[in-house]
């Protein structure tokens, strides 16, 4: 299997070394990349969209229709994810460990018996290591900073780079931290399997309610335009604040989704400790 | 010779996602560990990214975000020229392929759990041995 795995490959690289010959050297303006329709977008995207980061004015408006499906793709990579592997017969341990926050005592309940959620115990697994200060105060200090520079990538993704995608991957992956740093039963007491999953489609429902609302004003689905009678401005501004409306869609569905796969995967679908 | 040469350097974008698309696709057929398929195919990800972004690469250009409009009104534009920016195309669609790509990752990594918890092992070999055995 090696060796057939070797000449594949070699294979497929000498015909792609082949190919590259009549590929245009890099960072040639005249590449046939760069000749067509990208001229019109970098010409064109201020006064048709007044959005200054010409990836985000095609991403969200003129190739708004593609992002959708991708936020679709997204979601139902979630979905999948769940289906896969979380176990939906709660098949119950035979003990449940508590430990006393203040003093460190474990105690073991045999089958079928809980103590009531409180702030004195938290529930702990057989494979409970001790938390580590230094990592938890640093992540506690730091993870708030992180939302809010996730915010301003969303929000400011029409002046600078950044937009739904990225920032709703660093707003997921702050609360990742948090599940590494405390563990998953914390993460999911503060952000439930039901709000992620349910945030997961709202993102998409925000998108593709937003081009259900264009065919309602008798445009085209997703466009934005549309929406300058509702917002109040002119076309040109609406399709902007439309763009800003989509991607913030993306970004719950994008950061839900992070999160989702996250907790199914790292626990395997039994939503104990986690990593 | 110097020519040659000359074109090897011209053209070393391609090079290197050649050389990494090659490496991803070995590791997806030749490993044995599943988890190495995963890794492979990231990989292989990454060339086709690499591929796409250095494409809009242009000579001279800065990024695709244009400088001074940040005025709402259709009167103060000056005059954009395409030569200016690089080509924003490659970027938008590698945007979504990037996300996307966790997404795939994600969805491997279960298969592989299940797999796991099936068979209690990711090497191909031996699956294959326990599926013939049944």
């Amino acid at each position: 299997m090696k060796i057939i795995g070797f000449i594949i490959s070699i294979a497929t690289g000498s015909l792609l070394i082949y190919a590259a010959a009549d590929f245009p050297a890099w960072s040639d303006p005249a590449s046939p990349a760069s000749t067509y329709l990208s001229p019109h977008f970098i010409e064109k995207t201020i006064e048709e969209t007044s959005v200054p980061n010409i990836v985000t004015a095609v991403l969200a408006d003129y190739r708004g229709f593609d992002t959708m499906f991708e936020t679709t793709v997204i979601f139902s990579a979630g979905v999948v994810c769940y289906l896969l592997l979380r176990t939906s017969r709660r098949k119950e341990p035979e003990t449940r460990y508590y430990r006393h926050i203040l003093t460190g005592v474990t105690i073991e309940l045999k089958e079928g018996y809980k103590i009531p959620p409180s702030t004195d115990f938290e529930r702990i697994d057989s494979l409970w290591t001790p938390p580590d200060l230094i990592i938890r105060t640093v992540c506690r200090l730091l993870i708030p900073f992180i939302q809010l520079f996730a915010l301003y990538v969303i929000a400011h993704g029409h002046h600078s780079p950044g937009g739904g995608f990225q920032g709703g991957v660093i707003l997921g992956a702050s609360i990742i931290l948090f599940a590494i740093s405390f563990d998953l039963r914390a993460a999911i007491s503060r952000m439930s399997e039901k709000l992620v999953a349910v945030l997961c489609a709202v993102g998409v429902l925000i998108y593709a309610c937003t081009g259900g609302l264009c065919l309602l004003f008798g445009r085209n689905f997703l466009d934005y335009g549309a929406l300058a009678e509702l917002l109040g401005v002119d076309a040109v501004t609406a399709r902007s604040h439309g763009i800003l409306i989509v991607e913030i869609g993306v970004g719950i569905a994008v950061m839900a989704t992070m999160i989702w796969v996250y907790n199914n995967v790292s626990s395997a679908g039994k939503y104990e400790q986690g990593l | 010779m110097n020519d040659l040469v000359a074109t090897i350097i011209a053209k070393y974008n391609y090079w290197i996602y050649i050389t990494l698309m090659m490496a991803g696709l070995y590791a997806m057929i030749a490993k044995n560990n599943l988890v190495k398929k995963i890794v492979g195919m990231n990989i292989f990800q990454t060339a086709i990214i690499l591929f796409y972004v250095s494409i809009g690469v242009k000579k001279g250009a800065t990024i695709p975000i244009l400088e001074h409009a940040h005025g709402h009104g259709h009167d103060a534009h000056q005059a954009v020229h395409a030569t200016d920016y690089i080509n924003p195309l490659p970027h938008v669609l590698m945007l979504t392929a990037i996300v996307v790509g966790v997404a795939t990752l994600g969805v491997a990594l279960a298969l592989a759990i299940r797999i796991y918890n099936t068979y209690h092992t990711l090497e191909e070999d031996e699956i294959l041995a326990q599926i013939r055995e049944e």
